[in-house]
């Protein structure tokens, strides 16, 4: 066990785990924040995404003791108050089916629209391409991401 | 107008009571409308279709209140019901508030999510709900102010007097609405009234989910809760000889290590119970990284089960025995046997005319065989459940899609009455069939017990992508024999699989062909299966209609119009009887998808591939255009045309229909789980293919046919029809029929 100050969401948390312990972990079992979710384990599916710095990453491959003082921004820290334009977008496309792995993409594609605000349908496919949606969600998602990219 | 009648004999469907604090509670029975269509007398039915299990609440403040009983596993039920209720009761949706019914097992009955039914069956019932508490709104209004009940009207949420100029929000009369008693029948809207049905509205859950807050069961939180994880034979047909746990107790954050039987030799089994591995290996812990971490340490000795055959409750109350044979089974095998087993067992389930005798004289056959591989369910979320046993109640919370089978489960498994168990639904991560089968909630409640602890049981994903209860693989090998001008002389279908044979021997093109051939088989196996998204349609439909498209061809004929003149032929004389299918609706959807898609009209470089199946009560057309880039498939565009009568919420049905599209591209591209001595080859998404974003298809047009017809099946009618497309897209694009899917994978060979 060993004592880690992490930033996220804007705030400071201290935990006390083992350092080999996913970010994923650490986000939804000590902190409370089980907006990230666990889908694969092994970096393959997407749905425990959030942002290091304006970076994605997959928490669920992302051992605590990496962290260090990168901010992490979780799905709960996308906005104040769900306001994102992607999450805007989101809900005016009514995207979700069944929902679950719908945090990951939005936090995915937040940080594709920081690195490339106005992506091609073809840059949206790549840099999706590593978030799976099991009810095939997929046009709907693409149709949000252009849509926030012109918010 | 139509009127329906609230009751029957002396039984209500509707109840209602005052609110403490004031307003009104109404609840309803769910299965009220299968009732009122059966023809039957009132003995004849059974109590529990009285049962309340939908629940409508007024507050004196106008604020309504809906409870959703039904599993919301992502088909929108949880939004699409309560708007049906809403419409009947005249409110404003903006005043609607819609909850997951706590799961009461007193009160709420029959909550299934499955076989597309949750709208097509609460259609009537939950139309009666608001039409009932809605009049008994006027009829308090007009009490209250003196006048006749039909000069009470009402519009979005407020009661109007017109003459008199009074108007009341129905918060005002809802206490004494709920005093009256509930009239004997009540009156309908037309559906040319319709103001919220026909009308898309959003996910009611949309906010939660796009900001993360706590909706799942994996979400699912209670203090001094512990995590469970089980570890179980890593091959079928195989259980547990010894353990070793002496690594994973010293390990931090560990709190016990065991073993539990989920399902003991003397407990009868009932439909949803399926499970391969019944005796598990349990490692509880404070941390869910940590119980990973030990499961690794475990050290395991497995050994070959016997053959084992048990008697299982079906869901349709017959008992059936259920062999699971000894042995490790591989894939190789399996896709041999598969080729071959037809001719040794197929048995004869339908047959019209003289087939042998047309098939003699044929001037020409054809015949082309198709396969599919088994496949793991793979909802985003895995399998896990909250349970909370005491030695006088067991309290269950998680994803199921049959809380009030595996309630039974339950109840027989700890040896606690019915009453005492109570179930509570989260919203689900996906279902697509996997959550019927509820061991995990049998497993977490026995690990519970025994532990004297709140517990949570979570599969790993690899624990879930290896426990079964799998898509079957199938295989299926039609025949057609032609005539000199290549007139259709006969029709064959044998069609089987490992388990269960995917055979409808009564859907088209049976009813269609004056010689007409249906055999079934199955081969045994210790895989064990269950319901996976359109259960065998989502194999059969997609060989037939490659069929058909290939025969259209040998013929010389476009492939809408050989399949219309074939509906056509099975409208104005039918063959044989209990054709499944009506085929004007089957022809009104491949019009509809010819005329939207401009069939015939391509452009250049296109590969056009067409498809129309009937499952689910619902009818599907879809047309789908393939360009070759780099000598790579591109799915440009898929046409869908669809008949599933009244369409609730608009957005939300196309939602699902493009989803069940992409869904059936993927599972047909690139999907199968292999075995190598009873173990799945694939155990994550690393080896285990689902369609990802690039390979979806870049645009899906959704048409929708517009009649009065009740509504029916969505949530499955899309996902088969679609291989079919695909694989006759695939020909036109590339020149080269696929014929065993995944149809990227590397078993294709020529048919």
């Amino acid at each position: 066990m060993a004592k880690f100050n992490l930033s996220i969401n804007g705030k400071q948390h201290e935990v006390d785990v083992d350092p080999s312990t996913p970010m994923l972990w650490v986000l939804r079992d000590h902190l409370d924040l089980v907006g990230t979710k666990y889908g694969c384990g092994i970096a393959q599916c997407g749905a425990c995404t959030v942002l290091l710095g304006d970076v994605a990453v997959r928490s669920c491959s992302l051992p605590v003791s990496q962290v260090g003082q990168q901010k992490i921004t979780t799905i709960e820290g996308l906005s104040e108050n769900g306001d994102h334009p992607l999450q805007l977008a989101w809900l005016e496309n009514d995207v979700p089916q069944c929902g679950y792995c719908q945090a990951g993409q939005i936090m995915n594609a937040a940080a594709l629209l920081k690195a490339n605000p106005n992506p091609t349908d073809e840059e949206i496919e790549a840099a999706m391409n590593g978030n799976i949606c099991r009810c095939g969600t997929y046009t709907r998602i693409k149709k949000a991401i252009k849509a926030a990219a012109q918010m | 107008m139509t009127r329906i009648k609230t009751s029957y004999g002396r039984r209500s469907f509707i109840k209602t009571t005052v609110l403490a604090g004031g307003g009104m509670m109404l609840g309803f029975s769910w299965l009220a409308g299968c009732k009122l269509d059966s023809p039957n007398g009132e003995l004849a039915l059974p109590e529990n279709w009285y049962e309340l299990n939908g629940f409508l609440k007024i507050g004196e403040n106008g604020v309504v209140t809906i409870m959703s009983p039904n599993p919301e596993i992502g088909q929108n039920v949880k939004t699409s019901m309560p708007m049906i209720v809403a419409e009947e009761l005249d409110v404003d949706w903006k005043q609607v508030i819609v909850e997951q019914a706590p799961l009461n097992t007193d009160i709420f009955t029959r909550q299934l999510a499955g076989g597309s039914q949750s709208i097509r069956q609460g259609w009537k019932s939950l139309r009666m709900a608001g039409a009932t508490a809605r009049h008994m709104l006027r009829q308090a209004a007009a009490q209250a102010w003196d006048v006749p009940l039909e000069e009470v009207t009402t519009e979005a949420g407020t009661l109007v007097h017109e003459a008199s100029g009074k108007k009341a929000g129905y918060g005002e009369f809802a206490s004494a609405a709920a005093n009256l008693e509930v009239p004997e029948e009540v009156e309908l809207k037309d559906l040319k009234d319709f103001k919220i049905i026909g009308t898309s509205r959003r996910n009611v859950d949309g906010k939660k989910i796009v900001t993360g807050q706590p909706l799942f069961g994996l979400d699912y939180k209670r203090e001094g809760m512990l995590i469970a994880m089980i570890e179980h034979p890593p091959a079928f047909g195989m259980k547990l000889k010894s353990y070793d746990d002496s690594a994973a107790r010293a390990m931090p954050g560990i709190v016990d290590v065991f073993t539990i039987t989920s399902y003991p030799e003397d407990y009868e089994l009932q439909w949803c119970d399926t499970s391969a591995f019944t005796e598990l290996l349990v490692v509880v812990g404070k941390s869910t990284w940590e119980v990973m971490q030990a499961k690794k340490a475990l050290k395991t000795e497995w050994e070959v089960a016997p053959e084992k055959t048990k008697e299982v409750l079906q869901f349709w109350g017959n008992k059936q025995p259920v062999k699971s044979p000894s042995g490790l089974e591989n894939t190789a095998d399996h896709i041999a046997n598969l080729a071959t087993a037809g001719e040794k067992l197929a048995e004869v389930v339908r047959k019209d005319g003289d087939p042998e005798a047309a098939f003699k004289k044929a001037a020409r056959i054809i015949e082309r065989s198709y396969s599919a591989p088994f496949l793991a369910h793979n909802t985003m979320e895995p399998m896990n459940f909250f349970a909370h046993v005491t030695e006088d109640k067991a309290e269950l919370v998680g994803p199921v899609q049959t809380p009030e089978f595996m309630e039974k489960s339950v109840s027989a498994r700890l040896g606690l009455p019915l009453e005492k168990i109570d179930i509570q639904m989260t919203r689900q991560g996906g279902g697509f069939g996997r959550r019927l089968y509820g061991h995990f909630l049998v497993e977490a409640a026995v690990i519970s017990q025994k532990l004297k602890a709140p517990v949570k049981l979570i599969y790993t994903r690899e624990d879930d992508m290896s426990f079964g209860n799998y898509r079957p693989a199938y295989y299926a090998t039609y025949r057609a024999a032609l005539d000199e001008n290549n007139n259709l002389l006969a029709f064959h279908v044998r069609a089987g699989g490992i388990p269960e044979s995917p055979l409808f021997a009564n859907r088209f093109p049976a009813g269609a062909v004056d010689n007409y051939l249906a055999e079934g088989w199955a081969i045994e196996s210790n895989i064990t299966i269950g319901a996976f998204r359109a259960p065998r349609s989502n194999f059969i439909a997609g060989a037939e209609q490659s069929f058909l498209d290939e025969l259209a061809e040998e013929m010389g004929k476009d492939p809408i119009e050989f399949r219309l003149e074939l509906m056509e032929r099975a409208k104005n004389n039918p063959v044989g009887e209990n054709n499944d299918y009506d085929p004007e609706r089957y022809a009104g959807v491949l019009k509809l998808v010819r005329e939207k898609s401009d069939w015939g009209n391509e452009k250049p470089g296109v590969g056009r591939g067409v498809s129309a199946y009937y499952c689910h009560n619902s009818y599907v057309a879809q047309v789908m255009d393939i360009e070759m880039k780099n000598g790579k498939p591109v799915i440009q565009k898929v046409h869908c045309a669809v008949d599933c009568g009244i369409v609730v919420n608009p957005d939300a049905a196309t939602n699902l229909v493009e989803g069940g599209t992409v869904d059936g591209i993927g599972h047909a591209m690139f999907s199968e789980l292999t075995f190598k001595d009873g173990a799945p080859e694939q155990k994550n998404f690393d080896r285990y293919r689902l369609i990802r974003h690039s390979e979806a298809p870049k645009s899906i047009e959704v048409h929708f046919v517009e009649n009065d017809i009740d509504p029916t099946g969505l949530g499955e009618p899309p996902f088969p029809p679609i291989m079919g497309a695909l694989a006759n897209a695939l020909y036109r694009a590339s020149g080269k029929r696929v014929y065993h899917q995944p149809f990227m994978g590397n078993r294709q060979m020529p048919g």
